[in-house]
C-alpha cells in the first residue's frame, strides 16, 4: 500500500472516531435545566412527601412501639418453623433490603414467587404480588402455615408463645391473658387448618371456641408482626437530596452527576417509568401486566384476578372479624376492581433500594436491571392477558443513563438501625462481656 | 411521535390541575350531570369521593336514578384502579360516588351511565391528573 493511501486511510479513520466521540457526547448530553413542569413531578416522586407513619385501622397495634419491638423478636426467631430453621428474615435478610437474592423463595420447600422487599410495604393497600392480603397483618399469617415456607401451624405458635415466658409477659401487656393450653387433648402440639392431612385433622377435632382462640392468638402475633414491619421504611437517596436542592433552587448542585440526570429525564419522560413507578415510593401499589414470561417449567401466574377473589374472601380481610377496622374504614376492599383487565398483572414494586433487589419481577424472572430495561424497552406480546406497555425505542446509552438514575435511588433506611438487627443474634460486644461472665 | 404526544401530555397534566368540579348535558341531552369531588385538588394514589347532581333537560332534580361508573386512560387502554360506587342517594337529585382513585399521572375520562324517568344516557368528563 502506497504511503499517500496509508495517510488516506488514518485520516478516515480518524475523522471516524471523532465522530464517534461526538455522537456519544450528544447520547449523554442533557439540558441542565428543568422546566418547572419537571420540577413539580420531580417533587411528586420526592421522599419527603411520604406520610412520617402509615395507617393500618385494621389493625389498631399498627404504630404501638412495644408491639413492633414484639414484633422483631417474632420476625427473626426460628422456632416459628416445623424444622425450627426458618424465620421470617430467612427470606427477609435485611442486608438485602429485606429480600433474598434468589429467584424464588427457599423456605421449607422451594417456593414459586420471588421475595418482596417489606420496606415502605405499610404503605401499600394490598400485599403479595397478586395482593391477595388486603394489610400486613392478613399477609403474615399465610407464609407462617405455607408449606413451602414456615410449613408449621398455628397451634405451635400459641404453644410457643404459651411456654417462653418473655413472649408470654410480651403478649399479655398488649393483647389478653392467653388460654390455659396446658391440656394437650383440647390444645394439641401441631394443629391448623393446613395442607398436612393429619395436622388439619387434628384441627378439625379440637372444639370451636379452642380453635377460635388459637386463632385469635395466631393473628395478634401477626398484628405484632406487622407492627415491626411498620416501622421499615426507607430514609432519604442521594436522589431525593437531589430534588431537595433543587426545591431550595440550586440547580447547579452536582448531587447526580450528568448522566444519572439525563436517566431521571428519560424516567420521567420517554422511558414512562413514571406512569406505575410514581410516588414518593416509585409505585402505585396498584397491578399491572407488562408481558413477563413465566418461570420456566411453571404455567402463567394468573396474578390479580385471582388474587382479589382472594382477598375478598379472606376471613382475615379489612371487613373480617379479626379486624380492627369498621365497614367504612376499608375503602380499598369495598371497591377494589375485579375483571379480566387484571388477567396476569402483578403488583408494581418500589424501585428504591432496587440495586440491592436482584433478580427482578414476581418469579425472578429478569435477572438484571440490564435485563430489566431490555424487556420494558422491547415490550413483547403477554402470554395471557393484554401487555399495558409499548416498545420505548431507547438508545443503548439512554438504557445506561436509565440504570445510573435507578443505582442513585440507594439509601438507608429511617429510623433506629435496632430494627435491622436480629434480637436473638448477641453482637461482638455482647460476646465479649459473656465470654468474661463464663470465664469468671 | 408517540413520545412528542406523551411529553405534552406529561406537560399538560402537571402544569393544569384535574377540575374539581364540572357539568355538562349527556350525550343524548336528556340529562344533566354535575360532579364536585370532596378531594381538593384531585391527587393520584388517593382514594376519595365525588357528589354527582343529575338532572333532566329541564332542569329538574331527578331523584331516582341508577348510576354506573367506568373510566380509564385512553392513551394507556387500561381503566380505572377501583369499581367506584353510588353508595348513597344524598336527596335533592344528589349522589354520593365513592371509591374514585386514579393510579397515574396523564388524562383520564370517567363515564357515568345513568338511568332514569326511563331514559338510559350516558356523560363523559375529562381529567389531566
Amino acid at each position: 500500500m502506497s504511503t499517500f493511501f496509508r495517510w488516506i486511510l488514518i485520516l478516515a479513520a480518524s475523522i471516524a472516531i471523532i465522530f464517534s466521540i461526538l455522537w456519544i457526547n450528544t447520547q449523554f448530553k442533557q439540558s441542565s435545566k428543568w422546566s418547572s413542569a419537571e420540577i413539580e413531578i420531580l417533587k411528586t416522586l420526592w421522599i419527603g412527601n411520604l406520610p412520617a407513619i402509615a395507617e393500618d385501622n385494621s389493625n389498631k397495634l399498627a404504630n404501638n412501639l412495644e408491639a413492633a419491638e414484639f414484633g422483631r423478636q417474632l420476625f427473626f426467631d426460628e422456632r416459628f418453623s416445623h424444622n425450627k430453621k426458618i424465620s421470617c428474615a430467612t427470606c427477609h435478610i435485611p442486608d438485602l433490603y429485606f429480600t433474598d437474592g434468589l429467584k424464588t423463595a427457599a423456605g421449607a420447600q422451594a417456593g414459586v414467587h420471588n421475595t418482596p422487599t417489606i420496606v415502605g410495604m405499610a404503605y401499600s393497600p394490598w400485599q403479595f404480588w397478586d395482593g391477595r392480603s388486603d394489610s400486613l397483618w392478613s399477609q403474615a399469617l399465610s407464609p407462617l402455615e405455607n408449606e413451602l415456607e414456615h410449613a408449621a401451624t398455628r397451634m405451635q405458635f400459641a404453644h410457643i408463645i404459651y411456654e417462653d415466658k418473655k413472649y408470654r409477659l410480651l403478649y399479655e401487656s398488649l393483647f389478653s391473658p392467653l388460654p390455659n393450653l396446658s391440656d394437650k387433648d383440647r390444645f394439641p402440639a401441631i394443629a391448623g387448618p393446613v395442607k398436612n392431612k393429619q395436622w388439619s385433622k387434628t384441627w378439625e377435632k379440637m372444639r370451636k371456641q379452642d380453635r377460635e382462640a388459637v386463632t385469635q392468638i395466631f393473628v395478634n402475633l401477626a398484628k405484632a408482626l406487622a407492627a415491626y414491619q411498620h416501622r421499615l421504611a426507607p430514609a432519604a437517596s442521594r436522589f431525593d437530596r437531589y430534588v431537595e436542592a433543587l426545591i431550595q433552587q440550586d440547580e447547579e448542585n452536582l448531587i447526580l452527576t450528568k448522566q444519572e440526570k439525563a436517566g431521571l429525564k428519560l424516567f420521567i419522560d420517554k422511558a414512562q417509568c413514571i406512569n406505575c413507578h410514581n410516588g414518593p415510593l416509585f409505585t402505585n401499589n396498584e397491578f399491572h401486566n407488562t408481558g413477563i414470561l413465566s418461570a420456566p417449567r411453571h404455567l402463567p401466574s394468573m396474578g390479580r384476578v385471582i388474587g382479589v377473589r382472594k382477598t375478598l374472601n379472606d376471613e382475615f380481610n379489612c371487613l373480617g372479624r379479626f379486624s380492627d377496622a369498621n365497614e367504612n374504614q376499608c375503602g380499598d376492599i369495598n371497591f377494589a376492581k375485579q375483571g379480566d383487565e387484571l388477567i396476569a398483572a402483578h403488583k408494581v414494586p418500589t424501585l428504591r433500594n432496587i440495586n440491592l433487589t436482584a433478580p427482578y419481577m414476581h418469579s425472578g424472572q429478569l435477572e438484571t436491571l440490564e435485563d430489566v430495561i431490555d424487556h420494558y424497552d422491547q415490550a413483547p406480546l403477554a402470554l395471557v392477558g393484554h401487555n399495558e406497555i409499548k416498545p420505548l425505542e431507547l438508545s443503548y446509552f439512554e438504557k445506561k443513563q436509565l440504570i445510573k438514575f435507578l443505582h442513585s435511588l440507594s439509601g438507608p433506611l429511617a429510623g433506629d438501625s435496632i430494627w435491622q438487627k436480629n434480637p436473638h443474634v448477641l453482637s461482638n460486644k455482647q460476646m465479649n462481656i459473656a465470654k468474661e461472665i463464663s470465664a469468671q | 411521535m408517540r413520545f412528542i404526544i406523551f411529553t405534552l401530555l406529561c406537560i399538560f397534566s402537571v402544569t393544569t390541575q384535574a377540575e374539581t368540579k364540572s357539568s355538562k348535558s349527556s350525550d343524548a341531552g336528556h340529562f344533566i350531570v354535575a360532579y364536585e369531588s370532596k378531594a381538593k385538588p384531585i391527587k393520584i394514589n388517593q382514594m376519595h369521593s365525588w357528589v354527582i347532581a343529575i338532572q333532566d333537560a329541564n332542569k329538574k332534580t331527578i331523584l331516582d336514578a341508577i348510576v354506573n361508573i367506568a373510566g380509564g386512560m385512553p392513551e394507556h387502554d387500561h381503566g380505572l384502579p377501583t369499581q367506584p360506587l353510588i353508595t348513597k342517594n344524598l336527596g335533592e337529585g344528589k349522589y354520593l360516588l365513592e371509591g374514585m382513585k386514579f393510579h397515574m399521572h396523564g388524562y383520564w375520562v370517567v363515564t357515568l351511565s345513568i338511568e332514569a324517568a326511563g331514559k338510559t344516557d350516558q356523560v363523559t368528563f375529562p381529567l389531566n391528573l
